[in-house]
């Protein structure tokens, strides 16, 4: 069940659009702030609000890389790893990850705090390599920088 | 050639470390003066006329004359009724940082933009299509928005005029492919964001079947000063027959990455040496995706190259994004080519055979060969695709496979010992 809260946010998107569906998007990122993932049972309740078919919203969530279908850690860690990234050294950052918290791409570590996931070039390539955690940007990264954001993160 | 008045009409509202100008300050340079001289002194028609004039060339990457898009919109009392405006703030093009830049450095500019975009189609309503990563100029552009809507830019009657616009914010979650417009109207519609066929073309049936523009963000902040001060004006800002300054960028083992707004068709050696300051210490420059990662490589024989869409076409190139992604000659470019096709891999929407499959091909091989297992016929295998997909053009829904196969191409034939090398070593060279 959506709670009256989601239920009155998605609402509120309604007054853009002429249609229902085209929320879409905006109604599954509304439930993803409140619950952290979007599951089965909010896919067929979105649904039923959208009047759209739960297979038709699926396909919509699962083609988007920040829709999550399966629970994440509290704080998700998203690395890009495209070209610029790639050329300035964002291999490393990425074991550097991996030996600090135990993850790889697509895992989440087993004190659930942080999953780890690759993302699209963030546009901020003359300040390479960079992430997002959360909703916060942060660049210029290095072993020594991603120590300290860990840690704050952790607190 | 010649040589152009140095104005940077885009970029001159930029305060780096400060909050972008508000709606006073913004008016106060001048700002919104575009859209009071359009809603009373000119037509819509006026408005496409003069950005036609002006040689105005999208900056998102295709480079289609901008005026020239907006005349295929019906006009008119017997044009349907609802048109649509949609800005494409999806910027996800690797290694391209521009329109960040200017969503971030100043909104007002942006929305003006669009103001005047959607007046010349007579849009009913217009959408920014903004990324899921863009938190501060999402925070920015609601503020903008919200201004330009309390002192009239915006909704009813804008300035007496009997003109009514209404602009939402929509911000998507993530995925390169909603860059595409028609990947982004179905994104709109929220629908599975894949390509739509074309035709029909978005101008005559877009967004829910009516009569849609989509234009780059960048394309967008040129309007104003177009309207403002006169198509002359803006030729004489490029080097070339292509109105405007242009964005440029460069990132990589350089010593000064960043963005400089310069006129259209300023030669590359100027960015990279001069705006760039050279390759860093101790490293030499090996070749350059020109405008994203989707363009072929040019190598050193080109830096002499201006930065304009015709030359760094005849070069084999595209001009795309303008900001360009350096290779050194310590990096090795079969892992950077192999870094593009995982991109492209993970970024194919699935819907069409060359591109969910052969790109993921393209992947596998460079895998093995830059990881020791290559075959000298893989490098064949990696021909046959290329051609495959190339054979393809104008077959595919949309140019997302012809364009991940562009640095393949290039990098095979400029760079084709090292892939022959790692195949017979049996390793990367370049590893330490």
């Amino acid at each position: 069940m959506l709670t009256e809260e989601e239920r009155r946010e998605i609402e509120e998107e309604f007054e853009h659009f002429d249609y229902k569906q085209a929320v879409s998007v905006d109604a599954l990122k509304i439930v993803q702030k409140h619950r952290g993932w979007v599951s089965d049972e909010s896919i067929k309740d979105i649904a039923e609000l959208l009047e759209m078919s739960p297979a038709e919203l699926d396909g919509v969530a699962t083609f988007y890389n920040l829709i999550y279908r399966k629970p994440v850690g509290k704080h998700v860690i998203l690395l890009c790893d495209s070209v610029s990234c790639w050329v300035m050294g964002c291999d490393r950052m990425r074991a550097h990850f991996t030996k600090r918290l135990g993850i790889d791409f697509g895992e989440t570590s087993e004190d659930n705090e942080f999953t780890l996931l690759p993302m699209q070039c963030l546009g901020t390539c003359d300040h390479a390599p960079a992430m997002m955690i959360d909703e916060t940007l942060h660049r210029d990264l290095d072993e020594d920088k991603i120590d300290g954001i860990i840690e704050r993160y952790k607190g | 050639m010649s040589e152009p008045i140095r104005e940077k009409p885009l970029t001159k509202n930029f305060s780096p470390g400060e909050a972008p100008f508000d709606l006073k300050q913004y008016e106060s340079g001048g700002g919104y003066q575009a859209v009071r001289k359009a809603m009373t002194e000119m037509a819509p028609e006026d408005v496409t006329g003069v950005v036609k004039e002006a040689n105005l060339r999208g900056r998102g990457g295709a480079g289609f004359p901008t005026g020239m898009k907006w005349s295929f919109v019906p006009m008119g009392d017997r044009a349907p009724k609802r048109k649509y405006l949609v800005a494409n703030a999806d910027e996800m093009e690797p290694g391209t940082f521009k329109d960040r830049l200017l969503l971030e450095g100043d909104p007002h500019q942006f929305i003006e933009g669009m103001i005047l975009a959607a007046y010349a189609i007579q849009a009913d309503v217009a959408y920014i299509f903004l990324r899921w990563a863009y938190k501060k100029a999402e925070a920015l552009l609601g503020k903008a928005i919200a201004e330009a809507y309390e002192a009239g830019y915006l909704g009813k009657n804008i300035l007496g005029s009997g003109y009514n616009l209404e602009l939402y914010l929509h911000t998507s979650a993530g995925r390169y492919i909603c860059g595409e417009e028609t990947a982004l109207m179905n994104a709109l519609e929220g629908k599975r964001p894949i390509p739509r066929t074309k035709p029909p073309f978005p101008q005559t049936s877009g967004l829910w079947g009516k009569p849609t523009i989509v234009q780059n963000v960048e394309t967008l902040c040129n309007v104003p000063h177009i309207v403002a001060n006169g198509a002359d004006w803006y030729k004489s800002l490029s080097y070339s027959g292509n109105g405007g300054t242009k964005l440029f960028g460069a990132s990589g083992k350089i010593k000064r990455p960043a963005i400089w707004e310069l006129p259209l068709g300023t030669p590359m050696r100027e960015l990279l040496e001069e705006h760039a300051g050279g390759m860093q210490d101790g490293l030499k420059f090996r070749g350059v995706l020109p405008g994203g990662a989707s363009t072929d490589f040019l190598v050193e024989e080109h830096l002499d190259l201006p930065m304009d869409y015709e030359p760094v076409m005849e070069a084999g190139s595209r001009l795309g994004t303008g900001t360009m992604v350096i290779l050194d000659d310590k990096t090795c470019p079969v892992g950077m080519i192999r870094n593009l096709e995982l991109f492209f891999t993970r970024e194919s929407c699935g819907f069409c055979t060359p591109c969910r499959d052969g790109i993921p091909w393209t992947h596998r091989l460079l895998d093995a060969i830059e990881t020791g297992d290559g075959k000298p016929e893989d490098i064949d295998n990696l021909d046959f695709i290329i051609n495959t997909i190339t054979r393809m053009l104008g077959r595919t829904f949309c140019a997302f496979a012809p364009g991940a196969v562009e640095p393949l191409q290039s990098g095979l034939k400029y760079f084709r010992d090292d892939f022959e090398q790692h195949i017979g070593e049996k390793r990367c060279p370049y590893a330490s």
